[in-house]
Parts: C-alpha cells; structure tokens; sequence
C-alpha cells in the first residue's frame, strides 16, 4: 500500500442508480447460438469411439426380481457391454433423506419404466435389440395405485423406510391457537379439492454423455438443472473422490423442474464408461422421459377457513394427500411446499396444516415449475371465490382488504419483504375491465381472478451445509475481456444472460466482452442450480460481489495513472473515468493495464448466502426465502353451457418482479408460465389405468406420448396481456426478484373461477375438462349443488401437531411441544443437522 | 433389424454430400449422426412435436418421419443453412433480439416452417402464421414472442425497415393508472 496515490484509495467506485444495461431490452448472450443451431446440446455430443446405451425398463409396476438372463443379449452382434444392479449397490436420491434409488434395480422393481439392466452397443439400433432379448422374470406384488390404496394397503411396503406403512411422509403442524382462530369466525368455509398430476414435458429428452480421462477420473455431460447434486450422487454410486469427477450440465432444452433430480440413465452411463473405458451416450425417448417424470404430485385438498362477515379471514386448516410415485425424490420438500406458502399473501393469523405424501407404483413425482405450492394455491384461491361470492364482497375486494403486509413475518415464520401484490391485483383489476365485468356478463361469459407468490430461491440448500449457495469467479487480464465462471445452468430461463449483464452493469463494459464459462463442477465456483427461482437472486448477488471486488482493483490500478481517488472513479461505456471530468480517463482495457501491472494475475471471487430466517421449528426449513414475488391474473373465459365446452379469450398477468434485469427475458416468463398454467387448468395430465387382469393387471401409463399427454399449441394460446410491476427487493440483485415460476401459480384458480362467473358452477379440480362443466350444470339443473369434484378427503390419524405459537402471539420461531408431537418432521438427516450444528459452535 | 447400408448423394443446404447410412435410417438421424448437422433436434421421433422440421423442397417436412434413402436429388435445408454469409436470416435475427428462442431447442424446427411460411405469403395474417405452425410445440415461451418475431421479420423482408414490434412485447402493457401517476 506505500504506493498508493492516494491514503483513501482502497475504497472502489459505488454503483450508480443511472443503470446502463439493467432494465433494458438486450438480446440474450446465448441468442444467436440458439437461432443457428451451435448451440451444443447434449445429445449433440459426439466422441472418437462412443457407445450407446440404453436401459431394460420394468414392464410390472411392483414386483421382487426372480432372476435376469443377459446370455442372448450378451451374444447379440455390437454389443460391448451390460451392467445389472449389483454393480452399483448404493443407493442415491437428491434429499439426504430419501435416499431410496438405485442406479439399476437390484431385488426389486416399483413402477413400469424402473430400470433394470443396461446395455452398451457399437451404435444404438444394436443396444435397443440387446435391450429386446434380455429377460427378466418377475415376481408380482400387490400394486398401490392412487393415495387411498397406500392408505389402505401398509403391508407390503414399496419402500421399508418412510413414516408408516406406505406413506412416506406424515406431517402436521399448527401456528397459534386455530380453534381460538375458528371461534372468532362469524362462518365456516370448507371444500375438497383435486389437482391432477402433470408432466414438464421439456421439447429436450434427458442425453447424457460420459467419457473417462484416466482409468479413475470421469466427465459426464448432461441435460441437468442440478450439476452439483449430480455430482454428488455420481461420488457417492461411483464410489470417486468428487474431485475425479467432472459434471458439465449442458444447456437444457427445457427443464421446469424435470431435470432436477439426479437420475440413473446418468449414473450407469458413468458406470459403463468407467467399465469400457470408452465414451458412452444415452438420449432417452420420448416414452422413458414419462417414465423419469418427477412431475407435479396429484394431491387431494381439504382447506377449511374460519371467516368474519366482512371476509376477514381468521384460522386455516389444511390437510393436503400427495401421491407420490415410486420413490422419494424430493417429495419431502414438495409435502412441505403444499402448505409453506399459504400465508405469504394474505394475513393468516393462525393456520394449521397436515399432509400425507403417499408411495404408489407409479413414475416418481417431484418438482414442477411452482414446486408443491400450486395445487393448494388453486385450492386456496377458488375457495377464497366462494367466499367472497357467499359473503357478497368482490374477490379483488376480498383479497386486497387483508394483504400481508410488506416487511413483516408470517405466522409460520416466514419473512416477507417487498409485497407487489396490491399493485398487482389493482393492475389486471383495471386493465381486464373487472368492476363492469366481472357478474355483470351474459351467460357464458365470466372474467375470474386469482393471486399467487413464490420463492426467489430456497433458503435453505438440499443438504444441510454452511457454504455459499451460489459464487461467481471473474478473470480479467490485458486482453480488456472478463472471464466469468459460475456453476450455474442455462435451462432457457436466460440465467446466463443475467450474471453477464449484471457484470458489465458494474464494469461498465459491453457484453460482449464477456466470456461465460458455466454449470462445470471442475472448473466453475459452486451454485447449487436451477431450481426454485434461485439463480437471478443468487448467482446475481454473487455476481455484483464478484464484479464490485474486479470494479475496486481495476479503480485502484486507474486511480494511480489518472491521479483521482478510485472511489470518484466511473466505470462505463467502456471507460474508466472521473465522475466530475469524464474526460479523464482510460478505457476499460488500459485500467486493467494498470491494475494488471501493479497487482498481478487479477481475479475476483464474490459468493451468496441467503439471510437466515426467523424460523426455528423442525421444518421450517422449506418455504423461507430472500424475496417473495406476487402475481395476480384476471382470466376471461366463455363456455358453452349446452356441451360444457370452453375457450380462454384473455389473460391479464401482472407479476412483481422486484426489478426487471432484462424486460424481454422477463416477459418470456410471464407469457411461458400464462402458458404453462393454462396447459395444466385445462387439458396436461399425467394418469394411469389398470389393464384388464387378463393382459396382466398392469398400471400402465395411459399415455406415455406427446399426441396424447395433451398440451397447448400455438392455436390454443390467447392474447395476454402481461403488466410487469417493480416493487425492489432488498434482498435482489438491483432490486430483482423471481419470474420463472410465480406468473403460473394463479392461472389454474382464475380459469376454475371465470367458468364459475360464466355459467356459475364449480369445477374443483384440474384439469377442467368439457364433461365436467356439463356434469356439474346438470346436477344443478336435478336441484343438486352445481359442482364436479372430489367429495371427502380420507380419514388420517395426524396425531398432535407441532405447536409453534405466531409472532402475534409472542412467540420465538419454536415449537413448544417437541417431545410430543404426534409426527416427525424435518427435511434433512439428523447425522447432517447434528453436523451442521457442531459447525456452528 | 436390418442393418444393410446404403450410399447416396444429398443436397444438404445447396451442397452436395456423399452420405453412407442405414438404410432404414430416418433424414433427422442421418443429418445429426452422419453429417454432424446437430441443429436440427427432435423431441419425439415419432412425428408429433415438429421439433425435426426441416424443408424439403421448400417445404417443412418432420425429418423424423423422412427415409434419408428417398431424399436423393432433393433439395433439403436446414437451420445451419440460414444465415447469409455471416449475418443472422431476419427471422433469426428477430427471434434473438425478441427472447423467441428461450431455451431454442424447438426453435430451428419453427424457424424453417416460418421460413417456407415467408416464402409462400410475405404478409400472412397472425391467423395465417398460427396455422402454419401449429404443428411445432414449444414449451417455453407461450408462443407470443416467436408470433411477434415472425411479423417483425416477414416486415423486415418485405422491406419495411420501420416496423417495430410492439413496445408491449418486451416492456409489457402500460399499467394502467401508473402513468397517471408517474406524471
């Protein structure tokens, strides 16, 4: 420091409030390489001497393996190699808690499409016929195939761990007095409802590709969201150090969610390299991509709410039943997600919430896009409409009187900051025409609103550790152009557009004059990937810090040459010049110059972790974030009472994105989730059927094929009209919260409320098909209620709740009853928490 | 299966390519996996999502679907015959600067339906466009942006450099009452 020019210098620059780049419309980093076609997906990867692979799938959905004869399929012309379960005896899965798969099932098989052998060949034609000719016998069990079966049917057990028989998880939890809350009510409120399971569906089938470097080191490329938990998974089935393993997630050709979980097509293709010393590629078809699924869980609802006659609401009760699928995936976390969110939009000052997630032998459920949380919006969201139209109060009205308020916590102990959804719901209010509208159309036409909030990211990362979520290294040298190496994954959502601009925000370069190096476990920072709408927030702020740290040593190294104190520096338009003389000064390249020749090879790091949050009760790890976003939508729909047969005419979103990075990238998300959620309120559904006994009794995916797993086309798609609303985060990169996941939450309620203002009966499920339009207006038309949906929600023992008193009631983020508790919650492995906690002290 | 090969000439983006395949080998397999044309990508393979779309002739067809074996003497593009010299085709330039190609894996199949689109009709109606590609899923974008960047750049082919999408497109609609405000 004797050289310093002057005694204030180690102080940088301070980021202006004129941004140059952030809030506006530029064309996304890896825009021309997506219109060309360079692009490298990983299924376009291809090595000097590759082999391909492909895996034997369960033809039974439950059933112990009697035996496996490869003899045929061994002898067949191209064939190199074959792997069967034993080869890989450790079990994975991406929640420490539910490590329940095997990269190849040993003893036992659980749904059709569970992989069973695996198969190498010269070129893939060779692989599938060897896949043909191998045999396995099977030894059938009973099949559990819907939550009431698993219910019903604990012996056997799909899996032999889980809270009790074949449910997996049980969970109940209470947040202040809820009958104290109920007896304040003037009128009780109840309704069951359904959310059928649906599929991401991504244009891209799952590819990996895996090729050995040294007889113990491997690189795996893949089309994953989660590089890091791949890697994880891969040490531990491997049996590596992690540092021999090298994950690249190459940009993803769609995910929302479905190529979050670590998956066994990626384990055995590394297994089958590491065995032939060869590289190794596998593209799933389209059918096994259903069979991967980790899709939206079918969950059955009962929400109950205590309301006073001017609709204040005063308790919740919510009981929500999760089918899970054939193992745990993150289901854990997606029990929780069906009740965390509830409170976030409007005061609920007590609430209590009970969930079961079911094991069934069906293709395992997981994340989608809104993770867990828009079943029990779409049912928090419609009953809210019934409550407002019995009570004879507008549902905007209704919503808008009793917000949650901005920088406050919750009753379950989560703390909100910025709170957009005033402005929100006023926006499409106003713009859809709403107070003429709204009950006042002919039959057969109806507008329906509904609200919906969600994470900027998970709080908390999947195992329990205290390093950075996400962290971001720059290079800079001579050359003037900044190398930036982060873990995070380009799914589509425009993640590496983010990082980079927010980089040249704050070096004030173009940026084009960046060099991303993403999603590489070898050689970028750690981010735990794209999921929960973390990657803006975190990788951003990793990013400013990263980029602020470059800013100070390049001002330090201008600040000697141009003799001007560093902080009066400003970097911008590719220049490094005093703020009160912009004409002196250097350009970004001669800065770096300077800095390069007083300080050396320079390189900044900069890292993310969220704030902590206040609460303190086992399972209060799911549902904390840094920043809430709020969406509210008006939907106008119009049916055809005499066939029950419906269009959406418009949609009106507005979404609270905190700050717009790139206004253009977030309108792709507003009008990607519109579409999105209206795929799943009318037609998207994953289901299954029985066969006949005859042909085997199988459950079989009823239709494992993008003709039939129906979605909406461009024909389908109506106008939208998107308001995007800036209500700045403190906690956001400039302000910036999430938009890839919220905008879906309120399109399944507001489509099941606009068929209600059109033809006035209820549909309390989704999909909403013709024939349940129709069903309900007839019952309505025998004198019965007009409605079509579930009719009870089982009986389930929950025992006595976990009691966590509110931060209205004086309490401290704690449960008070521990001991007795009647179920155990909590998402991480007692080993991990205990560890995580001695790290602490 | 049969695994009897064939050797043929194909017209691959006006070039001619002496190509040995398969011979039950689909035109999407022999363009990814014998010519290394990995822009053209698939999404089921079995004619249903219009990810393969590539133009024969002219006209888009699902490569998928194609026998490479009957492509012989006819003139086939793809996405990586678009650009002109180094500059982006309009409808690629367009679906860039508009976000159109999220995560682009469906985006070279619309691309070339857009493009055999443009060659038949330079001002098809927002009706017309939707027509014509209603056969190419995409899952990302909700199909706005890629409607609004093929009018942008059926107007830029025409001619018509004062066109611009709607201010809509990328900033969203004006909120209602905010200006009132803001003045």
């Amino acid at each position: 420091m004797s050289d310093a020019v002057h005694p204030d210098d180690e102080e940088g620059p301070v980021t202006s409030d004129q941004l140059r780049l952030i809030g506006t419309p530029f064309r996304r980093v890896d825009g021309r390489a997506k219109v060309t076609g360079q692009t490298r997906f990983a299924d376009d990867l291809s090595f000097p001497r590759m082999v391909h692979m492909k895996l034997v799938r369960s033809t039974v959905p439950h059933a112990n393996i009697v035996s496996i004869d490869t003899s045929k399929a061994s002898a067949m012309a191209g064939v190199v190699g074959l792997l069967t379960g034993e080869s890989m005896p450790d079990p994975f899965g991406i929640l420490p808690v539910s490590q329940d798969e095997h990269a190849l099932c040993i003893d036992k098989v659980r749904f059709v499409g569970d992989p069973v052998v695996a198969v190498a060949a010269l070129t893939e034609d060779q692989a599938h016929e060897a896949a043909l000719a191998v045999e396995v016998e099977y030894q059938p069990l009973e099949t559990i195939a819907t939550v009431e079966e698993a219910i019903a049917t604990p012996e056997p057990r799909i899996h032999d761990y889980g809270d009790e028989g074949n449910l997996h998880k049980k969970l109940s939890m209470e947040f202040g007095d809820v009958d104290a809350g109920f007896e304040e009510a003037d009128q009780i409120f109840e309704d069951v409802m359904y959310f059928e399971g649906n599929t991401h569906l991504p244009m891209e089938q799952h590819a990996t590709v895996a090729l050995t470097e040294e007889t113990d080191r491997i690189t795996v490329y893949s089309s994953t969201q989660t590089p890091h938990y791949l890697h994880r998974s891969l040490a531990k089935v491997l049996g590596l150090p992690a540092a021999r393993i090298r994950v690249i997630a190459c940009p993803n050709g769609g995910g929302f969610g479905g190529k979050s979980d670590p998956f066994n097509h990626e384990i055995c293709a590394a297994k089958m390299a590491l065995t032939l010393g060869r590289p190794v590629k596998i593209c799933l078809t389209r059918e096994e991509v259903f069979y991967c699924h980790r899709g939206r869980h079918p969950v059955l609802m009962k929400i109950r709410t205590g309301v006073k006659k001017d609709g204040t609401l005063t308790a919740q009760h919510l009981q929500t039943a999760l089918d899970g699928g054939a193992y745990g995936s993150y289901g854990v976390a997606s029990t929780y997600y069906t009740g965390a969110l509830q409170t976030v939009t409007y005061d609920l000052p007590k609430y209590r919430f009970e969930s079961i997630r079911a094991f069934t032998n069906k293709p395992p459920c997981g994340p989608k896009r809104g993770h867990g949380t828009p079943q029990p919006r779409f049912a928090f969201e419609v009953h809210l409409d019934k409550i407002a139209h019995q009570l004879a109060i507008d549902p905007a009205q209704l919503r808008l009187q009793q917000l949650v308020a901005a920088d406050s916590v919750t009753s379950n102990w989560l703390k909100v900051g910025s709170m957009g959804l005033g402005k929100c719901i006023e926006a499409v209010v106003e713009g859809s025409g709403w107070n003429q509208r709204h009950g006042k159309m002919p039959e057969g036409r109806g507008l329906g609103l509904a609200c919906g909030s969600y994470l900027s990211g998970a709080g908390l990362p999947i195992y329990w550790n205290h390093m950075p979520q996400s962290g971001v290294q720059l290079q800079l040298d001579r050359s003037g152009g900044v190398a930036l190496f982060c873990g995070e994954t380009e799914i589509g959502q425009g993640s590496d557009s983010v990082i980079a601009a927010i980089t040249a925000e704050i070096l004030g370069i173009d940026l084009k004059d960046i060099r991303l190096c993403v999603a590489d476990t070898d050689l970028t920072p750690v981010d735990l990937g794209s999921y929960s709408s973390r990657v803006t927030l975190m990788a951003g702020n990793a990013a400013i810090e990263a980029a602020e740290r470059a800013r100070t040593l390049v001002a330090r190294g201008a600040a000697k040459k141009l003799d001007v104190p560093a902080r009066e520096l400003v970097f911008a338009e590719g220049r490094v010049f005093h703020g009160e003389n912009p004409e002196h000064g250097l350009s970004f390249q001669e800065a770096v110059i300077e800095a390069e020749s007083r300080f050396g090879t320079l390189g900044t790091t900069g890292s993310y972790t969220p704030p902590r949050s206040p609460g303190r009760y086992r399972g209060a790890g799911v549902g904390p974030s840094p920043a809430y976003s709020y969406s509210a939508a008006v939907v106008e729909a119009e049916v055809d009472p005499a066939t029950g047969i419906y269009r959406i005419e418009h949609v009106w979103m507005a979404h609270d994105v905190g700050k717009c990075i790139n206004p253009a990238l977030v309108m792709g998300q507003i009008e990607g989730s519109v579409y999105m959620g209206l795929g799943e309120a009318m037609m998207e559904e994953q289901v299954f059927r029985r066969l006949p006994k005859k042909r085997s009794g199988a459950l079989v995916h009823k239709h494992p094929s993008m003709l039939e797993y129906k979605s909406p086309t461009f024909a389908e798609m109506p106008p939208v009209t998107s308001y995007i609303i800036e209500d700045p985060d403190p906690n956001g990169p400039f302000g910036a919260k999430e938009v890839g996941q919220g905008p879906l939450l309120p399109m399944m309620p507001a489509v099941a409320n606009a068929i209600f203002d059109a033809v006035g009966v209820r549909v309390d499920q989704v999909p909403i098909a013709p024939h349940m339009i129709r069903q309900a207006i007839e019952a309505r038309e025998k004198g019965k209620p007009g409605r079509f949906g579930p009719k009870s929600f089982p009986e389930i023992e929950f025992g006595v709740p976990l009691k966590v008193p509110t931060p209205a009631e004086g309490g401290d983020g704690k449960a008070t009853n521990v001991d007795d508790a009647g179920v155990r919650s909590g998402t991480g492995t007692m080993t991990e928490r205990k560890d995580a906690v001695k790290g602490e002290n | 299966m049969s695994q009897q090969s064939t050797t043929r000439t194909l017209r691959v983006n006006g070039e001619p390519q002496q190509v040995a395949f398969a011979v039950h080998h689909s035109l999407l397999e022999v363009l990814r996996e014998e010519l290394g044309l990995t822009g053209t990508k698939h999404g089921c393979e079995l004619g249903e999502c219009g990810t393969c779309t590539v133009l024969i002739d002219g006209k888009p067809v699902l490569s998928c679907l194609e026998l490479a074996a009957e492509c012989e003497g006819r003139s086939i593009e793809t996405v990586e015959g678009m650009m002109q010299g180094n500059q982006l085709h309009p409808l690629q330039s367009c679906f860039a600067d508009l976000g159109a190609a999220q995560c682009g894996y469906c985006t070279p199949g619309i691309l070339l339906a857009a493009q055999a689109l443009l060659a038949e009709n330079d001002s098809p109606t927002r009706d017309q466009i939707v027509e014509a590609l209603s056969g190419n899923l995409c899952r990302c974008t909700g199909y706005h942006k890629i409607l609004e960047a093929i009018e942008w750049a059926a107007a830029r082919l025409r001619g018509d450099d004062q066109y611009q999408p709607p201010n809509s497109a990328i900033y969203g609609d004006p909120v209602p009452g905010k200006q009132a405000k803001d003045v």
